[in-house]
């Protein structure tokens, strides 16, 4: 027992944190998305430099982040949930009847009971997933119609429209403070907290061992179904939110209100290295990801690429940071290995 | 010594999965402060005892009693907070996170709010890998570590979880002399300090140094308990091996004719090396070694599953593509993986469509492809394997192991190959049609066929082989003809370490690729 030698502890904690930062796949999306912005903004000024290009750029990822974040929660317990989309229109026109049929009702209350209502749905989703064992892309392909059924059977050809909603709550999608929109400071809230709880809590480090092997993780005795519940409930209140963010920031909530969206959502994580398999990835990674996607739909038009183009090149770019993860882990395997038989 | 309360008693336990009984009667009673060395063969019931101890599976029957009170555990989770630890042949690690967040996942340190302490947890990491002696970065992802590091890595976490009963199902298997000998002095600490330890081990050596009292079982049963100190290793080995060998696995002598595979140099980083054997026409070669020891590997490779970095696999003297299952088809080889259920057969199809799925190729007609072509020639396959089964159609899913197994088969024969890989040709069969299978093989090595099996159960390698070549971690070890080879020499060469071949290899030395 003469060479005991554990490495880590003779390198600086500063010096590793550096290190690990500037290897990470945050730092190398964070580039990606200064160079969308700076390549825009040379092509038009306006972009980064005017009022209303400086808020837009903040602003606009403010309802794209809390669900971006939800998927990334359910992500790592290597599930997946599609049916973001729906929640985000159910709860949005759940918070314009709110307005119109309680008018006294104080906005944190409505806040509450859209969060709680999508937290229900998402609620409904895990139970079937975790303790019915069908996999959930099934379940939530499944409740994706469902709830957008509910939905177009609930509001018909009704709409809600700006003049139905208080003022206060309107001016929530266009006030500032310090230069920063509202909604993005709510969602910045929000990435922090997640971030906060899967990095650093016990609940949290257990959703990414039970995506990185489920079996083990039974074998371990951690409590699988109950923490993959708790991932999907997560999922459909952070929808919950986005959904009186959209009634917030577009006054008019129809029938088409987040179709597609999680599409999106789930674009933002894996743009962001949140592994598809489960298991690795972080909500930084989603955040910068979800910026990334909808600041590239805006900078394509200013840069001059043709409506055709702009679709494929988010493609692309979804297939690409796939296609480089996979090789960077099949090099990062292979080295670890070759490593061991040189020992 | 005045007897102590045991901390662990067993009587009794029934375990069966379907129609596979598992365990018949399993007992063992292990004593506080001491080491108790389990013993038997591959699929005696061994890892299905400890399951059971660890809460994975229910028993069906018997008595269960852990610190004298009765106990029955629905979960993993149930028997670890009780106090008790299990490392089981498998490693269970999650690979993506960091070796300190697998030792400690769930019962992390907490600082303030909860939070985890992580510069907490890694000193308390470091610790005790010193206390192991090993030199393993503690924040390094688990992913790729070799199977001994992975195995040190579940000994931390059990140490950890200051257990009062610790299980290990073969420890040592891929573990080096050092790293043995660091294991046991942990152990044997750990047995000082009052706690109990179930110790399963092939290893016979391993067992007399370390171990207080050593339990035999056979065959899902109960044999014996005795002292170390009052047996001895041949006593041991033959109340695990029991029976008669030949009795069980009939294998007819065949005319061995010519060369047929022919592997020479074959390597594959960090799973094996420097893999050279051939295979005779007539001849049934058993390959032979531990769990791990990269046997199923070796087969994967020589078929074209997996690929490997250097060497050359040959059949009838003409070379073989790495890499390419299609051109091993083509050259006349045919492979029955492990897991039949997963890699054999398509379950959810009728028994003729998986006979037919190889060669469906010669069946199509304008590309098209009919049951009726499926069960004309699947039809006389079923029939000489005796399939028992109702009809062609019928799904192979709702079908015994057994006849499941024929089914694989009869799919390669239809193939008509020159050699034939079986990989665990009977696990999970029961006793009577484990004899048919094996009738088969003999058969069709008698009409000339030329046989790879792989076996983990020992009986079955030395009864239907002609020469059984051992595999201990990823390098043959020994190459036995059948005279030569017993329980004993061919153990000793599975658990013996590399670099010390046996016998030489006449048929492959100096061909080189």
């Amino acid at each position: 027992m003469t060479e005991v030698m554990v490495h880590p502890s003779q390198v600086s904690p500063l010096r590793r944190g550096i290190t690990n930062a500037l290897h990470s796949r945050e730092i190398s999306i964070f580039a990606v998305l200064v160079l969308v912005v700076v390549v825009a903004t040379t092509k038009s000024h306006s972009f980064l430099f005017s009022h209303d290009g400086w808020r837009d750029l903040l602003l606009t990822p403010a309802l794209l982040l809390p669900l971006a974040i939800g998927q990334t929660v359910v992500i790592v317990t290597r599930n997946v949930d599609l049916s973001v989309g729906s929640t985000l229109g159910l709860t949005a026109y759940l918070t314009g009847r709110l307005f119109v049929d309680h008018p006294g009702l104080p906005i944190i209350a409505v806040f509450a009971i859209a969060i709680a209502a999508g937290a229900g749905l998402g609620a409904v989703n895990g139970v079937l997933i975790a303790y019915g064992r069908v996999p959930a892309l099934v379940i939530t392909l499944g409740t994706l119609y469902i709830y957008r059924g509910i939905f177009l059977s609930w509001a018909g050809s009704d709409r809600i429209n700006a003049s139905d909603m208080p003022k206060s709550f309107l001016s929530l999608g266009t006030r500032s403070v310090l230069g920063l929109p509202m909604l993005t400071i709510l969602a910045a809230v929000v990435v922090v907290g997640v971030a906060y709880v899967l990095r650093n809590a016990r609940s949290g480090r257990e959703l990414y061992a039970i995506g990185s092997d489920p079996d083990a993780a039974g074998l371990y005795g951690l409590p699988v179904s109950r923490r993959v519940l708790a991932a999907f409930v997560v999922s459909g209140a952070l929808a919950g939110l986005a959904g009186v963010v959209y009634a917030a920031r577009y006054g008019t909530v129809s029938s088409g209100a987040g179709y597609g969206i999680e599409l999106q959502a789930v674009g933002a994580a894996v743009i962001g290295g949140v592994a598809i398999f489960g298991g690795s990835g972080t909500v930084w990674g989603a955040a910068i990801g979800a910026f990334l996607l909808v600041t590239i739909n805006r900078a394509l038009p200013i840069v001059g690429i043709q409506d055709f183009w702009q679709q494929a090149v988010v493609g692309l770019l979804i297939i690409s940071s796939v296609a480089l993860d996979r090789v960077l882990s099949a090099r990062r395997a292979r080295q670890l290995v070759e490593a061991r038989d040189q020992s | 010594m005045s007897e102590p309360e045991p901390m662990l008693v067993l009587e009794g336990i029934r375990k069966s999965f379907g129609a596979v009984v598992a365990l018949s009667s399993g007992r063992i009673a292990v004593a506080p402060g001491s080491i108790h060395a389990l013993v038997g063969e591959n699929g005696a019931g061994k890892s299905t005892l400890v399951k059971i101890v660890a809460g994975v599976h229910r028993r069906d029957a018997g008595t269960f009693r852990f610190r004298g009170e009765d106990t029955d555990f629905g979960s993993t989770a149930e028997s670890k907070a009780a106090g008790i630890a299990v490392i089981y042949q498998e490693p269970t690690l999650f690979p993506d996170l960091s070796v300190t967040e697998n030792i400690f996942m769930g019962r992390q340190p907490l600082g303030a709010w909860r939070r985890i302490d992580r510069s907490a947890m890694h000193a308390e990491a470091t610790n005790l890998f010193r206390r192991l002696g090993v030199a393993i970065d503690p924040r390094r992802p688990a992913l790729g570590l070799s199977i001994a590091d992975q195995q040190i890595i579940e000994i931390a976490k059990a140490i950890s979880l200051d257990a009062s009963l610790l299980i290990m199902d073969e420890p040592t298997a891929a573990l080096s002399g050092v790293e043995v000998e660091r294991l046991f002095a942990v152990a044997r600490s750990l047995r000082d300090e009052g706690r109990a330890l179930v110790f399963i081990s092939h290893r016979f050596d391993e067992v007399f140094a370390l171990c207080d009292q050593i339990t035999v079982m056979r065959d899902g049963e109960y044999v014996s308990t005795d002292s170390v100190s009052e047996t001895t290793v041949p006593e041991i080995v033959s109340r695990m091996v029991g029976r008669e060998v030949d009795e069980l696995f009939p294998k007819i002598p065949a005319h061995v004719g010519d060369t047929v595979l022919e592997v020479s140099g074959l390597q594959s980083a960090g799973t094996f090396h420097d893999i050279s054997f051939s295979v005779r026409a007539g001849e049934i070669v058993g390959l032979a070694g531990l769990v791990g020891a990269g046997r199923s590997e070796i087969a994967r490779a020589v078929f074209g599953v997996d690929g490997y970095d250097a060497g050359s696999v040959r059949i009838s003297g003409r070379p073989v593509p790495p890499h390419q299952p299609r051109a091993a088809i083509r050259a006349g080889m045919a492979f029955i993986p492990e897991d039949r259920r997963k890699q054999g057969l398509i379950t959810e199809s009728s028994v003729a469509r998986n006979v037919a799925a190889v060669i469906r190729r010669g069946l199509t007609r304008g590309g098209l492809l009919s049951s009726a072509a499926e069960n004309n020639a699947a039809g006389p396959w079923a029939g000489r394997l005796e399939v028992k089964t109702s009809a062609l159609d019928m799904k192979a899913a709702t079908m015994s192991g057994g006849n499941q197994q024929k089914v694989v088969i009869a799919k390669w024969l239809a193939t008509n190959p020159r050699l034939l890989i079986i990989d665990e040709p009977t696990r999970g069969i029961d006793v009577g049609t484990k004899a048919e299978v094996h009738r088969l093989l003999s058969d069709l090595a008698g009409q000339g066929m030329a046989i790879l099996m792989i076996s983990s159960e020992l009986p079955e390698v030395l009864g239907m082989a002609d020469r059984v070549l051992v595999v201990c971690e990823g390098r043959i070890t020994a190459d036995l003809d059948r005279a030569q080879a017993t329980p004993e020499v061919v153990m000793h060469a599975a658990t013996s370490g590399s670099g010390q071949a046996t016998h030489a290899l006449p048929d492959v030395q100096g061909v080189t690729a």
